[in-house]
């Protein structure tokens, strides 16, 4: 009886143990036009304006150069396309690409289940590791069990980058009589001068817990090293969030919040209004990605630049890899697709709709700020001082970090306290989950 | 039924109903049981792990203090609208003011609205540089960004939502009690607070028992509001509801037996609430 009722309940278990079949790798074909007539189910997250601009023109480019692939569409916002996407690739029609976020609960989920194909054999045929930087590659590289994000087989390539540095509303700036700050002395002076002078040093909204880390992985910068930086952000074995530069780091946090110089009540202001009002006028710097380009160069024309932190170490990434399914039929005209799409050919459309291109994006044409995201990215993604979001370590970092930090800047969380709960969630990611 | 007719053909009619029914409800929420069995990440073969779930959900600070919070917002969405309610309609009914109707319909109106546009509105008056601050003189007071206060927040905006439905459920029942229960009370000698106590309330046992069941529920399933408006379970984690803990378990960290467990004790609740509330105030089957 007993025997019965466990074969059935493991009869019943839900979930699959069994991993898709695969199309043997190793025969790639790049001739697309002779691949017959193929339809290709693609799952994106181009749905903000200057997104669906580039992916709709290099759509129709790709469909007026192989009339024999049929390109099937599906266009979700990001957080609806991560809900989702889970439930897309484990069912049998599951799309034949998908934009993937790059974390553990992600991304390294997949590939421990099987759902993605991995590209190497195509990075190969087309020449991919000499288009993208090693870090671009890393951001998508999991191993067979998932678990540590920049080792192991290539599961896709993005179209974008990504920086988080300092904007600057310039005519403040010399108001007050100051540069752009080249070395940490003289942005805190700057931060100094411009609280004396009565201005907000730094716009700064933390409602959604998004933009505390940032303004963490800032302090971190200045007293840290790429190398540990990145261990941490993804979690390597021998990661230790206990150490002095972090305490450091976490002092400086808590020092800006008791200094005044973040925005008052910044806890209870979005981070968006925060970039809106940095926008109007309010406040001299703001830490923000280069998402903010379009809102604030729409706002604030040539007012405003963008510098990387002093030091040049710099928190960025990449937008969402695409990649394929392991259950697509079609892998060869997948694969052809991404190639298209994150082609030399395909950065000028990316970059000419008004999105950071992921390579060449020294090349591309811009002036005032776009210039200045354009140069600092070509300049950050090839130099080693490059550093992931705080978010890849484990599969709850972004929640554990956000929470974390926002009760460090509300003061309920010492400087122990608040190492303490980060480190906690890595030990307990190693021991199991 | 008609004499005569037999009972399964009773049954017949119900049958469609009945099938959707079973499709769409009966099936998912069996489904969801029995999903609560397991240790499951959504993707590889789940393990059977009977109740650990369940017993995992009381030795865990998270989840108990999820279930805490939507016991505070229930006092915010149900008894104060239900208390603020009664007055109103009192009121209303006494007072015969001119444009009843428009002023029914302005208190209604929060319940017509979405529940992401209500959040949004809210945002903007608790935001540092919004209209409470502004009235208050307190610029610069995150109220949703500050844990003593969150959750009070939220819990206002849901008195605000729901006593409009309270009101407009008694109004309708304060009219259909007799004139002359009035009028015989005043003759009586009863003043306005004699009047609600051995009138009003009497005639209102069912409509208070619907607005208790009504707006329970909504509290137990408070998800949109807490969402939208604390990001991430809010300030050191204080809004935190369970409907929260399901989403978050089951679409980002990957326990989606954990999250199944959880959606089966808020129906268990939600079950045994309107069991309580309809024996305490109907007298009939409301």
């Amino acid at each position: 009886m007993i025997v019965a009722v466990a074969a059935l309940l493991a009869a019943c278990a839900p979930g699959s143990d069994n991993k898709p079949a695969q199309q043997p790798a190793g025969q790639v074909r790049k001739d697309v036009g002779a691949l017959g007539d193929v339809t290709l189910t693609i799952w994106d997250q181009e749905t903000r304006p200057a997104q669906e601009a580039q992916i709709k023109a290099l759509n129709a480019q790709f469909q007026s150069k192989y009339p024999n692939i049929r390109l099937n569409r599906v266009g979700r916002s990001f957080d609806d396309l991560r809900s989702t996407i889970k439930l897309g690739l484990t069912a049998n029609d599951a799309p034949d690409v998908a934009q993937v976020n790059n974390g553990k609960q992600d991304m390294g989920a997949f590939v421990k289940a099987g759902l993605l194909r991995p590209m190497d054999p195509y990075a190969e045929a087309y020449g991919w590791n000499q288009r993208f930087p090693e870090f671009v590659r890393k951001l998508a590289s999991y191993p067979d069990s998932g678990d540590s994000l920049g080792e192991g087989k290539l599961y896709g390539v993005p179209q974008t980058g990504e920086l988080v540095g300092i904007w600057y509303n310039k005519a403040k700036l010399s108001q007050l009589g100051v540069q752009p700050p080249k070395t940490w002395d003289e942005f805190d002076a700057a931060l100094a001068k411009a609280k004396t002078a009565g201005q907000l040093p730094i716009q700064v909204g933390n409602l959604e817990k998004s933009s505390g880390p940032l303004l963490y992985a800032l302090a971190m910068h200045r007293f840290g090293n790429p190398a540990d930086e990145t261990e941490l952000a993804t979690g390597r074995a021998d990661a230790n969030w206990k150490t002095e530069p972090n305490r450091q780091a976490a002092r400086q946090v808590a020092d800006w919040v008791d200094k005044g110089y973040l925005t008052p009540g910044f806890a209870g202001l979005k981070g968006d209004d925060a970039t809106e009002k940095f926008g109007k006028g309010e406040g001299v710097f703001h830490v923000n990605g280069t998402w903010s380009l379009a809102a604030l160069k729409a706002a604030m024309a040539d007012n405003v630049g963008f510098v990387l932190p002093p030091g040049g170490t710099v928190t960025g990434g990449t937008g969402l890899p695409w990649a394929v399914s392991s259950k697509s039929k079609n892998p060869d005209a997948a694969a052809a697709y991404i190639d298209f799409i994150t082609s030399p050919d395909a950065m000028r459309t990316v970059a000419s709709s008004g999105n950071l291109p992921v390579v060449k994006a020294g090349d591309q044409a811009g002036t005032g700020p776009e210039r200045d995201v354009l140069d600092k990215w070509q300049e950050a993604s090839a130099s080693r001082k490059l550093v992931p979001y705080l978010d890849y370590a484990t599969p709850n970092a972004y929640e554990v970090v956000s929470n974390s930090v926002e009760q460090l800047m509300a003061k309920q969380l010492d400087v122990e306290a608040f190492l303490g709960k980060l480190q906690a969630d890595l030990e307990s990611s190693r021991g199991g989950r | 039924m008609a004499v005569g007719e037999p009972r399964r053909v009773g049954y017949l009619y119900a049958l469609p109903a009945l099938l959707v029914y079973a499709a769409f409800l009966l099936f998912p929420l069996l489904h969801g049981g029995w999903l609560s069995l397991f240790k499951w990440d959504g993707l590889s073969l789940g393990t059977f792990t009977g109740f650990s779930n369940y017993g995992d959900m009381f030795a865990e600070e998270g989840a108990l203090a999820a279930f805490g919070h939507v016991g505070v917002l229930i006092l915010f969405f149900s008894v104060l609208p239900v208390c603020i309610g009664l007055v109103l309609a009192t009121a209303l009914h006494r007072v015969r003011i001119r444009g009843l109707p428009f002023f029914r319909t302005v208190l209604f109106l929060p319940q017509v609205i979405a529940m992401v546009v209500v959040a949004v509105a809210w945002q903007r008056i608790f935001a540092p540089d919004g209209a409470l601050n502004f009235l208050l003189g307190t610029e610069g007071k995150a109220w949703l960004g500050d844990s003593s206060t969150a959750l009070l927040a939220v819990g206002i905006v849901g008195t605000w939502v729901q006593t409009g439905l309270a009101m407009v459920l008694f109004l309708g029942g304060i009219g259909k009690v007799s004139a002359d229960l009035f009028d015989a009370a005043r003759l009586d000698g009863a003043g306005p607070a004699g009047e609600f106590r051995s009138v009003i309330l009497p005639a209102l046992r069912g409509e208070i028992g619907v607005a208790l069941t009504l707006t329970v529920i909504a509290a137990l399933r408070t998800f949109d509001l807490v969402y939208m408006m604390t990001p991430l379970g809010g300030p050191g984690g204080s809004t935190t509801v369970p409907a929260y803990e399901i989403y978050q378990r089951a679409f980002h960290t990957g326990q989606v037996g954990s999250a199944a467990a959880i959606g089966v004790v808020i129906t268990v609740l939600a079950f045994l609430v309107t069991y309580v509330i309809t024996r305490i105030t109907g007298r009939e089957r409301v």
